[in-house]
Parts: C-alpha cells; sequence; structure tokens
C-alpha cells in the first residue's frame, strides 16, 4: 500500500498555505512515527504532470485550502473529471488529475480531497495562518494521524 | 437601444478578467473590452523590505511563472550589489540562471500549447467542451496527452535543480546564484530512462512542431485570419541580434519591420516606455514615448520575439524560424494564431539550449557569485513566457526597498488583447443576442493565444465560473450563461 500525501497553494498567502503547512507537519510526524511507504509532495497548484506523480500510489490525499462554508475541515472522495478549459486556467482540479492518470496509465489511484477551511488569503508580511486556519490545520492533522492505521488497510474506503 | 455582453470569471482574491461585448440597435458588436483586475499591490508590499529578500519575495505574485519574477528580480539586484547589468556574472552564475530560465519557458509553453491551445484546434473552437480539455486529448491522442505530461515534468525538474526546490526556490541569489549543479542532477537530466531525457526533449519538441504545422496546412483560414491584425512588436535581443530569453538589449520593430526602438540598453526604459491609466480597466497600458499612446502600443510574448529577431542561436529553432519567416516573407507577423507556432519553436530552442548547458562543465564548479561597487537602483528584464518582464528597484541607506516598479508580460500585452477580442467578437456575435458556448469560446481563444497570466496567485478551492450576460442599456438581463470552474 503506497500512499501520497499532495498539498498545494501559495505559502506567501496566508491560509492558502494550510495544504503546505499540512504536508510539512505530516511528513514530520510520519517520520516520528516510523511509517513506511507514505511520500509527500507539495506545489503552488496542480498540473498535469501530478498525473504522472499519483500514478505509482495505491491512495492520494490533496490537500487544500478551502473558502467553501466548511466546519474546520471536510474529506471527499475524488471523482474523474473532465474540466473545461477555462479563461485561462493554468492549474488544474484533482479530478482531472485523476482522469488524466486513468486515461494514460490506465490505472489510477484511491483519491481523496481534504480541504481545510482558510480565511485570510492577501500578500501580507509577518502574518501567516490565521488563528482559525491553524486551528483547522491542528484538527485535520489529529484526524488524518488517528485514521491512518485504519487507511492503510487494503479495503478503506472514506 | 444598445446592449451589453459581459463574460466575466468571478474569483476571489487576485485580479480577475471579464469581457463586455456592446451591441448597438442592429445587434452588431460595437466595441468589445477586457478588462483586468490584476494584483498590483506588489510594489508597496516590498517597500521596506531589505533588497536581498526580493528574488524569493516576489514569488508570493505568481504561482505560475515564479521562476521568472524570481530571475527578474535577480537581474535587477545584480546591478545594485555592482555584479553588472545582466552581462557582469561569473560563467557559473550566468549559466546556472539560464539553464533555471529554460527550463521555465520550457514547461511553461508545453503546459500552453496542449492543456489550453490544442484542445481548441484538435476538437474545434465551437467543438464539444465535454471533451475539449486535456483528458479529451488523452482519450483522443494520447500520445500528445503523454508528451505534455512528461515534458512539463522534465522542465519542473530542471526548476528543482537549478532554484532548489519546486516552491520558494532561492537559486538565484543577488550577484549569482547559490549552488552548483550536481553529477547525479547532470546525469539524470541529460540521460534519464526513457522519456526523462534531453534527447526526447528535443524529438518531443520537434514532433509537436510537425503537428502544427500539419494542421495549419489544413486549417489556414483559422490560423491566418483568426483575431489578426498589425502591430508593433518588442523584445530583448541579444547585442548581436539573435534571440535571447534571458539578457540583451530592447528591440522593438513595427508591422512593417521597421526599428521603433533600436537595440537600448533596459536600464533606460522609462525614457522609451511609458503606461496609460483607462478609466475601464485596473490593468495600465504601456506604449513607446517615441510614437505616442494611440498608436505607440505593442505586443509582446513568442510571436513578437520571432518578429524582432534576426535569427535563432541553436540548429533546429533556426530552422524552424526561417520557415515561419518566410511564410510572412520576411516581415513581421501579426497572426495571433501564429502565437502558437512561435511558442513550439521556442520550446525547441529552449530544449536545445538546456542540452547544451546540461554538458557545459562551468554548471559543475567555478566562482557563484561576484560583487562590485554598490548602487542604490536596479533594473532587471526578461522574456518570460508570456512576454517582457520588467523588474526596477531603488533602496535606501539602510538597504531597504523604498521603490518597486514591474511591467509584467500580461500588461504589456493589455491593448493587443483588446484588440484581438475585439475581432473574434465581431467575428462570432455579430447579430447576435444570446450567446452560445461557441461564441464564449471563440473569444477566450482570442485571449488565451497571449496565454495571459491573470487568476493564478491562490488558488483556494471554490468556484471559478465563467459568466456571460446580456444586458440592454437600462441594466436589463437578456441572456446569461454560466461556465463552472
Amino acid at each position: 500500500m503506497k500512499i501520497l500525501f499532495y498539498g498545494y497553494g501559495n505559502p506567501g498567502r496566508q491560509d492558502d498555505a494550510l495544504g503546505i503547512r499540512f504536508i510539512e507537519q505530516m511528513e514530520i510526524w510520519i517520520k516520528k512515527n516510523g511509517y513506511k511507504n507514505i511520500s509527500f509532495d507539495s506545489n503552488y497548484q496542480l498540473n498535469i504532470e501530478d498525473a504522472d506523480t499519483i500514478s505509482e500510489h495505491d491512495i492520494v490525499f490533496f490537500v487544500d485550502a478551502s473558502m467553501e462554508q466548511l466546519e474546520g475541515f471536510i474529506v471527499t472522495e475524488v471523482e474523474h473529471s473532465n474540466a473545461q478549459v477555462e479563461f485561462t486556467m493554468h492549474a488544474i482540479s484533482p479530478g482531472v488529475v485523476l482522469s488524466l492518470c486513468k486515461q494514460i496509465y490506465e490505472k489510477a489511484p484511491q483519491a481523496y480531497l481534504l480541504h481545510i477551511k482558510g480565511f485570510e488569503w492577501e500578500l501580507e508580511f509577518n502574518k501567516g495562518l490565521t488563528e482559525q486556519g491553524e486551528k483547522n490545520l491542528d484538527e485535520a492533522l489529529k484526524f488524518i494521524q488517528n485514521k491512518l492505521p485504519e487507511i492503510m488497510r487494503d479495503s478503506f474506503k472514506f | 437601444m444598445s446592449k451589453k455582453i459581459t463574460i466575466e470569471p468571478v474569483t476571489r482574491v487576485e485580479g480577475h478578467g471579464k469581457v463586455t461585448i456592446h451591441l448597438d440597435d442592429n445587434n452588431q458588436v460595437e466595441q468589445s473590452r477586457l478588462h483586468i483586475v490584476e494584483f498590483r499591490g506588489f510594489e508597496r508590499f516590498v517597500q521596506g523590505r531589505p533588497y536581498w529578500e526580493a528574488p524569493v519575495l516576489v514569488q508570493r505574485l505568481c504561482g505560475i511563472c515564479p521562476v521568472s519574477h524570481h530571475l527578474a528580480a535577480a537581474k535587477a539586484l545584480d546591478v545594485i550589489v555592482g555584479a553588472g547589468t545582466g552581462d557582469g556574472l561569473t560563467p557559473t552564475g550566468d549559466k546556472m540562471r539560464r539553464l533555471m530560465h529554460y527550463g521555465q519557458m520550457f514547461q511553461s509553453h508545453v503546459l500552453h500549447f496542449f492543456h489550453l491551445a490544442s484542445p481548441d484546434l484538435l476538437f474545434g473552437i465551437d467543438g464539444d467542451p465535454a471533451l475539449r480539455n486535456v483528458v479529451g486529448i488523452a482519450i483522443k491522442h494520447k500520445e500528445l496527452a503523454v508528451q505534455a505530461v512528461m515534458m512539463r515534468k522534465y522542465g519542473q525538474e530542471i526548476i528543482k535543480a537549478t532554484a532548489g526546490k519546486k516552491i520558494h526556490g532561492t537559486g538565484a541569489i543577488p550577484g549569482g546564484i547559490n549552488k552548483h549543479l550536481t553529477q547525479a542532477e547532470k546525469d539524470y537530466l541529460l540521460n534519464g530512462d526513457d522519456p526523462m531525457n534531453i534527447d526526447k526533449m528535443i524529438d518531443w519538441s520537434l514532433g509537436a512542431l510537425e503537428f502544427f504545422k500539419g494542421y495549419h496546412a489544413q486549417n489556414k483560414d483559422l490560423i491566418d485570419k483568426f483575431a489578426a491584425f498589425p502591430s508593433s512588436h518588442v523584445s530583448l535581443v541579444r547585442k548581436d541580434g539573435a534571440m535571447d530569453l534571458y539578457h540583451g538589449v530592447l528591440r522593438g520593430v513595427d508591422s512593417e519591420g521597421n526599428k521603433v526602438l533600436n537595440d537600448v540598453d533596459y536600464q533606460d526604459y522609462l525614457q522609451y516606455i511609458d503606461e496609460e491609466v483607462k478609466s475601464w480597466s485596473y490593468m495600465k497600458f504601456p506604449y513607446l514615448r517615441s510614437i505616442g499612446k494611440k498608436d505607440g502600443w505593442y505586443r509582446v510574448g513568442p510571436l513578437a520575439r520571432m518578429n524582432t529577431c534576426d535569427f535563432i542561436p541553436s540548429p533546429l529553432a533556426q530552422k524552424e524560424f526561417e520557415i515561419f519567416q518566410a511564410y510572412t516573407n520576411g516581415k513581421p507577423n501579426g497572426m495571433s494564431m501564429h502565437m502558437h507556432w512561435a511558442r513550439l519553436i521556442e520550446i525547441l530552442h529552449s530544449a536545445e539550449m538546456m542540452k547544451e548547458l546540461l554538458n557545459d562543465p562551468d554548471l559543475m564548479s567555478g566562482e557563484l557569485t561576484v560583487t562590485g561597487t554598490k548602487g542604490r537602483e536596479g533594473v532587471g528584464l526578461l522574456e518570460a513566457p508570456r512576454g517582457t518582464l520588467f523588474h526596477h528597484y531603488r533602496i535606501n541607506n539602510d538597504d531597504q526597498i523604498e521603490m518597486a516598479n514591474l511591467i509584467v508580460s500580461t500588461t504589456n500585452n493589455n491593448t493587443p488583447m483588446n484588440t484581438a477580442v475585439n475581432l473574434a467578437a465581431k467575428q462570432f456575435m455579430n447579430g447576435q443576442t444570446e450567446i452560445t458556448e461557441g461564441m464564449m469560446n471563440a473569444v477566450e481563444v482570442a485571449i488565451r493565444a497571449y496565454d495571459p497570466c491573470l487568476s493564478c496567485a491562490t488558488h483556494a478551492l471554490g468556484k471559478m465560473p465563467l459568466e456571460a450576460i446580456i444586458l440592454d442599456a437600462n441594466g436589463k438581463e437578456l441572456d446569461r450563461k454560466l461556465k463552472n470552474g
């Protein structure tokens, strides 16, 4: 069982860094707790080459900041998607990454998206995550860490 | 009674674009405008920060071309630390930065062509939107999708090896670079397992060009006539007139090929270029002072670079450049869709230059930085994927940035994009009161040719729909179309 945690966002814009911070903290925790076959990646946004990145894994957790109306965080299953080409979109959604992977490699991992609720998105010095964003990140981390033994079982599904 | 059609993507934080199309009483397109609310607070954001932070800080501006901002800022700061005005670095510093830049150019152009442009070509401007996307390409033309994914990945690996990491890279520093290329990195990038090696990247770049030329031969009306218009063109060129995407002098040519900016030193760019403000857009309109506000606008980017340079200093791209030039008998090419052709030639050129650099021993040893007599002000320019990028900084006695001025590529292309939108709207929307998806896409195709970067600096989850609304002169809504993101 190979698991990938992939966080994305612009770490220079307050809560847009939630996905990246999740990966940093989760990676430290995984090393400390000796789990194997778990890898990490992060970037500003998802893009077409990530179809190759996810193709070698059984389960992928995309992690992103969210401005949706959420209570803290949620995990949703990623559905395959053919996104339309938008105005000038230079990034793609987890669903498109998954679909592209399936079309090219004729296989695709089980994929989930961890949405962590964020609040502020400005370019500000000395302003990292908001207090509430930090709290949501901690709760999301604890949730996934507690769930990890279950996730690593072959038949796991959220 | 006149009517107005609005195509508006709703975004959250960074700038967004919308298109308004004004119809007259006979439903003929009277005027079309692309309004861009671009993030422009960055100049204030860096004020008061130590100057050496700028190359890293500027990457907060945009998650799409952070490498271009990183390098343009570093070039401006080279001037401030006394390391020359673009040609004073050590061979290692200069070549590592160039490798980083070609990696960025390669992966950015690949993304644009395969992800954004090729679906319009392969499935048609009014093709089924459910298929007209990169996944549709994977379904119908799998080999192209595989190439797109692996070419993007290769470019990202070049950036990682030269900038140090994918996010907020630190490779370029004032006066040089902070690392050499390792033997392992060199071996991997030059001779990696198929397909991750530079020879495969060159092969695929040639293949993409052949694909485009074949398509062009069968679709001349679309490629030659869609949103075609004459204009001036501006870019950097090497002092001998060669294409140089990293450094050079500023050259401008008019639609007949006459020089309107004669290989000038970009440290003096304010003498030659000014920006006009218009009430209906937050984005400024740059123009050449010598020609004036009305007619002094110009295009930047791949098409402009083909029109300004005398030759391309890599053999395979030069051969393609000769074919490109011959198509317009050596005259500047004003066809917006030929931007794609030009972009593909630059992909090939970037791949060839990466191969040359990866074989250069200077990347693996030698002095990394130089310093000289410190100054207070510096300008850094380079040819970013979307066009000429200007960074200008002045510092105070405490080494803090007291002034910053950026003219980004998309701003340089403001008037050309508006012109292209107007032409596309007239071609597809005259006589219409309802907007079809195909009409909306036609307008988008005109804008996409310029590959503007509008909406990418933050992207936290949330919808980014594209909305089209028709309003009459009294504000009554006549039609609305929504395209979900």
